[in-house]
């Protein structure tokens, strides 16, 4: 039951694009055709199911305070909470290295069509965002921690596939000038969030 | 991330004896304020733009961190650009970001503790701010140091002014204050005046940007998309 409520919460009430922001670059960015959309939630889903069971094992044995107590009672004392975000980054960064050469031996299309934001999800806020999320809230165990990061890459996966199949519509629309492209994505997902916001409140 | 930026740049040869505030390098400061704005223009940092726009303190601490990252985070990578293998780069950078921002972050923590708190976990998203990243990539590595210095100081401007009006809007009209000052009247409560709650909620600080960026363009009718 725990569980299940951490995935919906992740995924429509804490909705990483709705209500944190996270991520919103590339979300801009790869949103002009639902088909790299896709492919871009599916990268960050992927990305994000590994990395955040890593980091927590990383967090609970290694960085939180008193976690090398494994190695001993000299080490009980240790506090490296202060080096988690060069941690964090770092299991980041090679991660999503390894999901960018998978893709490029597997799908070179998809490959070609996310081109440069491939790297990017390593600068994607919405990783190290899950990282420092599950750190903040100190999931009591790893399968809460896989879940949320499960939960919040679905979100993810449907704002984007949501605000793209949005602008592919759009495009056909009389928009004022100033406010075409850009400037009319900022408020269609502001809406989107008002939208979101219904779930607020929300227990199971 | 915008791509176009990446081309934009050209790689500029240093003549000898430039003199430290040139024509050139004036306009490295003034560009990303209006022209080559980063959030407005560039698309850039936009996560914690909107996260923390709430209330006008927050925002200029952010602010103040972003500027202190940015200006000597390039000046890093600049001096580092030929060192650097150009395959591991990406990874060079976050360390050099994560180190920086984890200064901000203890230095936060030990002199203003609520501010702090109220970040919570944005201070850390510094690392993956986009500007931070696209600015190494697209002008520190083929800058001198100096010019790299100018052109963070310029993009932290550029990224503190929308940040700031952002944050001064919702504010007033969320709350009716500015940085905590009280600046609608009791008078006007009295009368029935309410604030407007809506504007304390995320979704909102999209549609302000929106608005910043349609106003912008209006003005400046070159940058319109097509």
């Amino acid at each position: 039951m725990e569980l299940a409520n951490i995935f919906i919460k992740a995924i429509f009430i804490e909705n990483m694009i709705f209500a944190y922001f996270l991520g919103m670059c590339s979300y801009l960015a790869v949103s002009k055709t639902v088909k790299t959309a896709i492919g871009l939630g599916a990268a960050v889903i992927f990305v994000l199911v590994v990395t955040i069971p890593i980091n927590y094992l990383l967090e609970n044995y290694v960085l939180k305070e008193g976690a090398l107590a494994w190695l001993g009672s000299d080490f009980a004392e240790i506090d490296l909470s202060f080096l988690s975000f060069i941690m964090f980054i770092a299991v980041i960064a090679s991660m999503v290295q390894l999901v960018e050469m998978i893709v490029e031996k597997f799908s070179p299309a998809l490959y070609g069509a996310l081109g440069i934001f491939l790297p990017l999800i390593a600068v994607n806020c919405s990783i190290l965002g899950g990282a420092l999320f599950m750190q903040e809230r100190a999931y009591t165990t790893i399968i809460e921690a896989s879940v949320f990061g499960l939960g919040s890459g679905i979100g993810w996966f449907l704002a984007i596939v949501g605000i793209a199949a949005i602008r592919e519509k759009v495009r056909y629309s009389q928009i004022p000038a100033a406010l075409r492209g850009l400037g009319i994505t900022f408020i269609i997902t502001g809406l989107m969030g008002i939208a979101f916001m219904s779930f607020m409140g929300i227990k199971i | 991330m915008s791509t176009e930026t990446t081309v934009k740049e050209d790689i500029v040869v240093k003549k000898p004896r430039e003199v430290l505030f040139s024509k050139k390098n004036r306009r490295l400061l003034s560009d990303p304020l209006d022209d080559n704005n980063p959030i407005t223009v560039q698309v850039l940092g936009i996560c914690s733009a909107l996260a923390i726009t709430v209330q006008v303190k927050p925002a200029f601490v952010m602010a103040v961190s972003v500027f202190f990252v940015m200006a000597f985070g390039n000046v890093i990578i600049s001096l580092l650009r030929n060192l650097i293998p150009s395959r591991i780069r990406i990874i060079v950078q976050l360390v050099v970001v994560a180190s920086l921002v984890i200064l901000v972050d203890q230095f936060l923590r030990a002199f203003v503790y609520d501010v702090s708190k109220e970040l919570s976990v944005f201070v850390g998203l510094i690392i993956t701010n986009c500007i931070i990243m696209g600015r190494f990539e697209a002008f520190a590595l083929a800058n001198t140091p100096w010019r790299s210095f100018l052109d963070g100081i310029g993009n932290a401007a550029g990224y503190a002014w929308v940040l700031i009006a952002v944050a001064i809007i919702r504010e007033f009209l969320g709350a009716g204050t500015i940085g905590g000052i009280q600046l609608i009247p009791q008078v006007a409560y009295d009368f029935g005046y309410v604030n407007n709650g809506l504007m304390l909620l995320s979704p909102m600080a999209l549609i302000t940007v929106g608005i910043i960026i349609w106003i912008q363009r209006a003005r400046n009718t070159k940058l319109i998309e097509d």
